[in-house]
């Protein structure tokens, strides 16, 4: 399957791009002609005085926020390891537990308080993805197996940490990443995700993450053969979906201004995975391109609030998001493309004969 | 220490395969555990009952865990099996509450399982398209047309069904006497000999039928299997249709246990069945793994919650924890037992 997988997914290449794009297309397409003014972007007073924007197009941008980071780090260790980390949403509510813990410590919630509970939070979650990261790498087990574990137990864990209870912050700190620094108009998740692909990309330009990564994913032993220290590498992709999950989690902690473990980011690992699949990367590792990824989580969230609009139930859209995704991957599928590509040759007339006979 | 002399006497008379010595291991691991939940704990689990409550509560789950070792055992993945659940018990639910007879919901639970297995068979098989992502679609889709059917839960008025869910099959002679002298029966539920029918086909099919053994083939190397003239595709089709097909039936089976459709019917039963196949000894690489050890793998997972809840741990995320920190015993076990035999195997490949 994954050798099947990876020869025929042409992975890696801009061309990659194709399907996301053509769905991003068709859902604005599809929004224009039914409501013309579904992007159009308000300016409303904001809670903490001055204008702020507002619409459709901000909450699908804003909204996909967490989404977007986590895709991040799971094209990393999708790429690196040839599997998926199911557990990112039960580690962003250890990470969320363990930053609203340390947030409520003290009396009063400084700045200082703020980056020693993000340190804490990133450190915990760190710690979290090198667990994951040394079951896959050095104990060999599959990454959906290995992170099986913290699937089953890491909403507990979070539940633990705050001794039973799911308790709430308020400080203006919060509600500024949460939501909107006052006097700026656009939300934060957005200059959040921007910093992170900003670091993630700086980090690809300056070292060569992208390369050993990379053929790591595609042949594990050539990658040794050739001095890469493999196992390092995909502990170190595991760490960084860490970060991503600490991120994504005091995101999700902030914009609500409380921790429940057992709603943050509740499924989100399921739309990770489908934001990297959405993007053309293959799930069995090799080639990546951390945008197509991010353009996969908003897709996701585009489609969500779409359906919102036409006054779809919140509980049956999940039922039109499989369909869409069924048609998606079905038009990314090698075998449908070359059909596609063998019946536009039959409708050219360039001998129809040879066509039939490579098929068969 | 007694599973190795056990592995290393076998080894001597006969190679011990893989799946049977994976299986093995969990066998003992569970006997031993509910041996000592028996010294230590006693109470409920001297009683042979408690045997059967745990079958009674998780038959359905032990149907859709042997769906998942046949697609396991073929390489593959079903994500799905929670959702076909939820949303079988949901529309037969529905069904007999408007006035339907039981075999048809029967025949409709069957239908529903074998649509969702031949639609994700054809798309991962046939398409080539990646299986995790194709059954997470299943089960977006069969939790959204559930709660289309029906948001708020909805419970069996059917008079035929009610009687047919109070039936019990009693085991006098494993029954208990109780306080006031009145012997109370051991009660085991039709949905069990349902369950365990379900496991000693698998079992049977893996074992003896050619599609059976070409699905190890299949997701030992595919490569291979394909040079050796299998259809692979067909082959991987078929697995993805018998674990609907299972879904299926395990819905009727967790209807005819609960006797009530709810939206939240059977969430997360796929990542238990994941993980009770798991410990029964199946490998998501696929190739390894039979049945009986997914039975076991169903029994050590609910004894474990059994246990801790009966020993007092009393605050709600101990379970999880439990579960989880088990979880990763057995994986860690399997890990280091099967790259110790990979060495040994290459040590004596290179002494001939």
């Amino acid at each position: 399957m994954r050798k099947a997988g990876k020869a025929s997914w042409k992975t890696g290449g801009i061309g990659q791009l194709m399907i996301p794009l053509i769905a991003v297309g068709l859902l604005i397409l599809f929004n224009l002609i039914r409501d013309p003014s579904f992007f159009s972007i308000h300016t409303t007073p904001g809670n903490s005085g001055g204008i702020v924007l507002t619409g459709n197009l901000i909450s699908i941008i804003n909204g996909a926020s967490e989404l977007a980071v986590l895709a991040m780090g799971m094209t990393l260790v999708t790429a690196a390891c040839g599997g998926q980390d199911i557990s990112v949403g039960a580690a962003a509510a250890i990470a969320g537990s363990v930053f609203v813990r340390v947030l409520k410590t003290p009396d009063v919630i400084t700045g200082g308080t703020m980056i020693l509970a993000f340190a804490s939070c990133c450190v915990v979650a760190m710690l979290f993805g090198a667990f994951n990261g040394t079951l896959v790498a050095v104990f060999r087990i599959q990454p959906m197996i290995a992170t099986l574990i913290l699937y089953t137990c890491g909403r507990s864990i979070a539940y633990w940490i705050n001794g039973g209870a799911t308790p709430t912050v308020s400080s203006p700190i919060i509600n500024a990443i949460g939501s909107y620094i006052p006097g700026v108009p656009i939300p934060t998740p957005i200059f959040i995700v921007l910093a992170v692909g900003i670091l993630l990309a700086l980090v690809f330009r300056f070292t060569n993450l992208r390369l050993y990564t990379q053929s790591v994913g595609i042949n594990q032993g050539a990658a040794k053969l050739n001095g890469i220290n493999s196992t390092m590498i995909k502990l170190l992709s595991f760490i960084i979906l860490g970060l991503c999950v600490a991120t994504a989690g005091c995101i999700g902690v902030s914009r609500l201004s409380l921790i429940n473990h057992e709603t943050l980011l509740l499924d989100v690992e399921m739309d990770a995975i489908l934001a990297v699949a959405i993007g053309g990367n293959s799930l069995g590792g090799g080639k990546f391109r951390i945008s197509g990824s991010i353009l996969g989580a908003y897709i996701i969230q585009m489609l969500t609030i779409t359906l919102y609009a036409m006054k779809v139930p919140s509980t049956n859209v999940k039922a039109y998001k499989a369909i869409v995704i069924i048609l998606l991957v079905v038009m990314g599928s090698p075998v449908v493309k070359k059909k596609i590509a063998d019946f536009w040759k039959h409708l050219r007339g360039s001998h129809p004969a040879s066509v039939g006979k490579e098929a068969a | 220490m007694s599973l190795n002399k056990t592995g290393k006497a076998a080894v001597r008379r006969e190679p011990l395969t893989d799946t049977q010595l994976l299986m093995t291991i969990t066998i003992c691991i569970f006997f031993a555990m509910y041996a000592i939940a028996m010294l230590t704990l006693g109470g409920g689990f001297l009683r042979p009952q408690q045997v059967f409550d745990l079958l009674n509560d998780n038959a359905a789950l032990i149907i859709v865990a042997c769906g998942l070792t046949v697609v396991m055992i073929g390489g593959g993945i079903d994500i799905s099996v929670g959702g076909v659940i939820g949303l079988t018990v949901m529309s037969c639910v529905m069904y007999l509450n408007n006035g339907g007879n039981i075999a048809t919901a029967a025949l409709m639970a069957i239908g529903i399982g074998l649509a969702f297995g031949l639609l994700h068979g054809f798309l991962v098989s046939y398409l080539e398209i990646q299986p995790f992502i194709v059954t997470l679609a299943g089960m977006f889709f069969a939790r959204g047309a559930t709660t289309m059917i029906s948001v708020n839960p909805q419970k069996v008025t059917h008079e035929g069904f009610k009687a047919l869910m109070k039936s019990k099959i009693e085991i006098p002679w494993l029954g208990y006497t109780a306080k006031n002298g009145n012997l109370i029966p051991a009660r085991m539920e039709i949905g069990v000999i349902i369950a365990l029918c379900c496991v000693l086909l698998i079992f049977l099919i893996l074992k003896n039928v050619r599609h059976g053994r070409n699905l190890y083939a299949v997701g030992g190397n595919q490569q291979s299997a394909l040079m050796l003239g299998i259809n692979v595709k067909r082959i991987r089709f078929l697995s993805y249709v018998t674990s609907g097909l299972l879904s299926g039936i395990a819905g009727f089976v967790f209807m005819m246990h609960t006797g009530a459709g709810n939206a939240t019917n059977a969430a997360g039963a796929e990542m238990n069945a994941i993980a009770s196949s798991i410990i029964g000894g199946t490998l998501l690489t696929g190739g390894v793994g039979n049945a009986i050890g997914t039975f076991f793998g169903v029994l050590t997972l609910t004894t474990i919650k059994k246990i801790v809840v009966t020993s007092g741990l009393k605050d709600p995320w101990w379970q999880s924890i439990t579960t989880g920190a088990m979880l990763c015993f057995f994986i860690l076990l399997q890990s280091v037992v099967l790259s110790r035999r990979g060495k040994k195997r290459s040590a004596d490949a290179a002494k001939s």
